[in-house]
């Protein structure tokens, strides 16, 4: 009853209008969102305004002065060395992440049967190879895959074996920026593992040591359900990283042996920058957006089943 | 099922002794709660049982084996734990079911196995769901059940109520007796709680910085205590303890607590404490319920005496009162109705057929 009687006097105050205008001001959405706007503009013009123009880009033919609908799609889908990008970028993605993965868990095991005291030690040096600026590090990388001069070929040669053209043959090509990525990329996984394996309750272990569990068995039945989550949400991350890739393979190979580990990223740019056909080059690197796209779908709506659950 | 004993059980980590060569035997079937405030060692007493700590020194043995060495998987132990240790991503089936399918039971066994445990539980609709969709209750007895399904020589319970709310707590108390009553495994259970040590106990171990300090049924740790520790330990409210000097005149002995107060000692008790007059400075101990209002007609051993009152707690049922006498409070309880007010003046009557008296050098009952 006092609430009717209340909502009949705000109906009937002249002012209702403003009142409500001033409502939805400091309703906490609204404040929400004017506090989130900066970072919205900024997304807005460093993210959205880039895709929507590539996309532009992609319907323009070389010159950039006729539109062409999906003429630039249905040219790449024609070229052979289109389809060789294709299966390189997901060989590369699919590998990397996985050594990537099972590196970064081994590792975080070990990392943490570590006593604290000295663990933090080691994860500092650990983070070493992610932290390095990329450029950086590759260079390094280039320097050890010197088919003449290199420090690999060098030990392999003392072995008897060698010397191998790290990044002169393909398929020792493909290895070797695979690799780097593995390195460069490892760190991540490990560290995310760690803040997994931290927050798994110990007594979660312990009962199930009391229940009847090995080793093997508490890392099937307890670790790894319980990391699941943080394991398919690194996963999404790194391959959407890996597959866009750029700097590895740009510095280390340059995409040859004739074409062999090119990479969505790095054909994209030697098609649009140095082939000077920017629209074929918008159209190569819209590519990765369906395949990714399919991906974060199957691994986000997992991760939103099994949210509910535990 | 087995009985459990502990030989000289020590526990150090690195300089500090947590456990102090403890001796406990405990029979087949018997239900025996290990109590004290936190930092005695009971829980780490009971993880060594289980096997979730090392032993640094002494033995333990279940079922007559030395299992110091046996790694906690082939005790053939339960335990359920504070805060349960459900498997989150596991339904309630899988979570009993999880150490039977380890052993590679046959489906059908393990199937009979959960729905008895689920029945005996009144759990039995909740298999499906996984713990998050539990209420803290239900999840107690998930864990519970995950302990009978096993069908263990030995179940460890370490302070397994302290997450519920009190109405549940003492629901749940009830419910582990009767548990406990049907499947009459051997149980070692650890709270802080003395109020569930004297209600699920038939034995109860009260432990304070490393050691034993007694071991009793619930009513011997209750009547006749042998430390000031367990005087104080066990019993809400907790006993008082009052600074007195034993007296003996011409053959007669009293409790003196101050100038103008002293008790005489009941003649039941005066065989017990004579000769002790040169001791020194000891501690009378008497529990509330000793302390009431004075009737007119006194039982044998009370002895009467007026207490100017601090502090009323009414309960109900009955009422606190609270007063000082030689520097301690004292706490008594009177019938609602005996008129008691802060600030007023009660005629008290003590029970000193009941009283207990402590060296306070030494801390044990005299």
């Amino acid at each position: 009853m006092v609430d009717a009687t209340l909502s009949q006097v705000e109906v009937a105050r002249p002012a209702g209008k403003r009142s409500s205008l001033r409502r939805t001001i400091e309703r906490k959405s609204t404040i929400a969102f004017f506090m989130a706007l900066p970072l919205i503009v900024l997304i807005t013009l460093l993210v959205v305004y880039p895709a929507l123009y590539s996309m532009h880009l992609a319907t323009l033919n070389k010159s950039m002065e006729r539109f062409v609908g999906f003429g630039n799609f249905l040219f790449l889908f024609k070229r052979e060395t289109f389809w060789k990008v294709v299966q390189q970028s997901c060989i590369f993605a699919i590998t990397a992440v996985v050594f990537k993965a099972i590196i970064g868990f081994v590792v975080a095991h070990f990392v943490h049967n570590i006593p604290a005291k000295g663990q933090r030690k080691w994860r500092g040096m650990l983070l070493v190879p992610w932290v390095i600026p990329p450029a950086m590090s590759c260079l390094a990388w280039l320097w050890l895959f010197d088919p003449s001069y290199s420090a690999f070929n060098w030990v392999l040669g003392h072995l008897g074996i060698g010397p191998i053209p790290w990044t002169g043959d393909a398929h020792w090509a493909r290895f070797s920026v695979i690799l780097v990525n593995i390195w460069i990329g490892a760190p991540f996984f490990m560290i995310m593992y760690l803040a997994a394996l931290k927050s798994v309750p110990d007594q979660l272990y312990e009962a199930a040591a009391i229940d009847g569990a090995n080793w093997w068995q508490r890392t099937c039945y307890i670790t790894l359900p319980m990391m699941r989550n943080i394991i398919a949400i690194t996963a999404l991350f790194s391959l959407i990283v890996t597959f866009a890739n750029f700097d590895i393979v740009q510095i280390l190979t340059a995409g040859g042996p004739i074409d062999m580990t090119h990479v969505f990223a790095t054909w994209s740019f030697r098609l649009g920058i140095q082939g000077n056909d920017i629209p074929l080059g918008a159209a190569v690197s819209l590519f990765m957006v369906p395949i990714l796209a399919v991906a974060a779908i199957f691994i986000l709506r997992d991760i939103t089943r099994r949210g509910s659950e535990v | 099922m087995a009985e459990v004993r502990l030989r000289k059980v020590v526990k150090r980590f690195d300089d500090v002794e947590a456990v102090r060569g403890i001796d406990l035997d405990i029979a087949d079937h018997e239900f025996v709660v290990l109590v004290g405030p936190s930092g005695c060692g009971k829980s780490t007493t009971l993880r060594m049982v289980a096997g979730l700590e090392d032993i640094s020194d002494g033995e333990v043995l279940i079922g007559g084996d030395v299992v110091n060495d046996v790694p906690p998987k082939d005790r053939d132990i339960a335990m359920v734990f504070q805060n349960y240790a459900l498997y989150p991503h596991m339904t309630v089936f899988q979570n009993m079911s999880f150490g039977l399918r380890l052993k590679h039971y046959p489906k059908a066994e393990i199937k009979k196995r959960v729905d008895e445990a689920a029945r005996i539980l009144d759990i039995a609709e909740l298999l499906d769901r996984k713990p998050k969709q539990l209420s803290g209750g239900q999840r107690q007895r998930v864990a519970m059940g995950r302990a009978i399904v096993r069908n263990p020589k030995v179940f460890l319970f370490d302070e397994p109520l302290s997450n519920l709310d009190a109405k549940l707590r003492v629901a749940m108390r009830t419910e582990i007796k009767k548990v406990h009553q049907q499947v009459r495994t051997t149980t070692i259970y650890v709270t802080h709680d003395q109020v569930e040590a004297m209600t699920l106990a038939d034995r109860v171990v009260v432990m304070n910085n490393g050691r034993i300090e007694q071991i009793g049924t619930p009513n011997q740790l209750y009547h006749t205590p042998e430390t000031r520790f367990v005087a104080g330990f066990i019993g809400s409210p907790a006993m008082n303890f009052i600074p007195c000097q034993l007296e003996e005149r011409a053959g007669a002995l009293s409790i003196r607590l101050t100038d103008s107060l002293a008790f005489p000692v009941p003649e039941a008790k005066a065989s017990r404490y004579r000769g002790r007059a040169a001791n020194g400075s000891m501690l009378l101990g008497l529990r509330p319920e000793h302390i009431t209002e004075a009737h007119g007609h006194l039982e044998p051993g009370a002895v009467p005496f007026e207490a100017r009152l601090e502090v009323t707690e009414p309960m109900g049922m009955e009422t606190l009162v609270y007063f000082g006498v030689n520097g301690a409070q004292v706490c008594g309880r009177v019938n609602p109705n005996s008129g008691a007010r802060e600030g007023a003046a009660l005629r008290l009557a003590a029970n000193l057929n009941n009283m207990h008296l402590i060296d306070e050098a030494t801390g044990r009952v005299i």
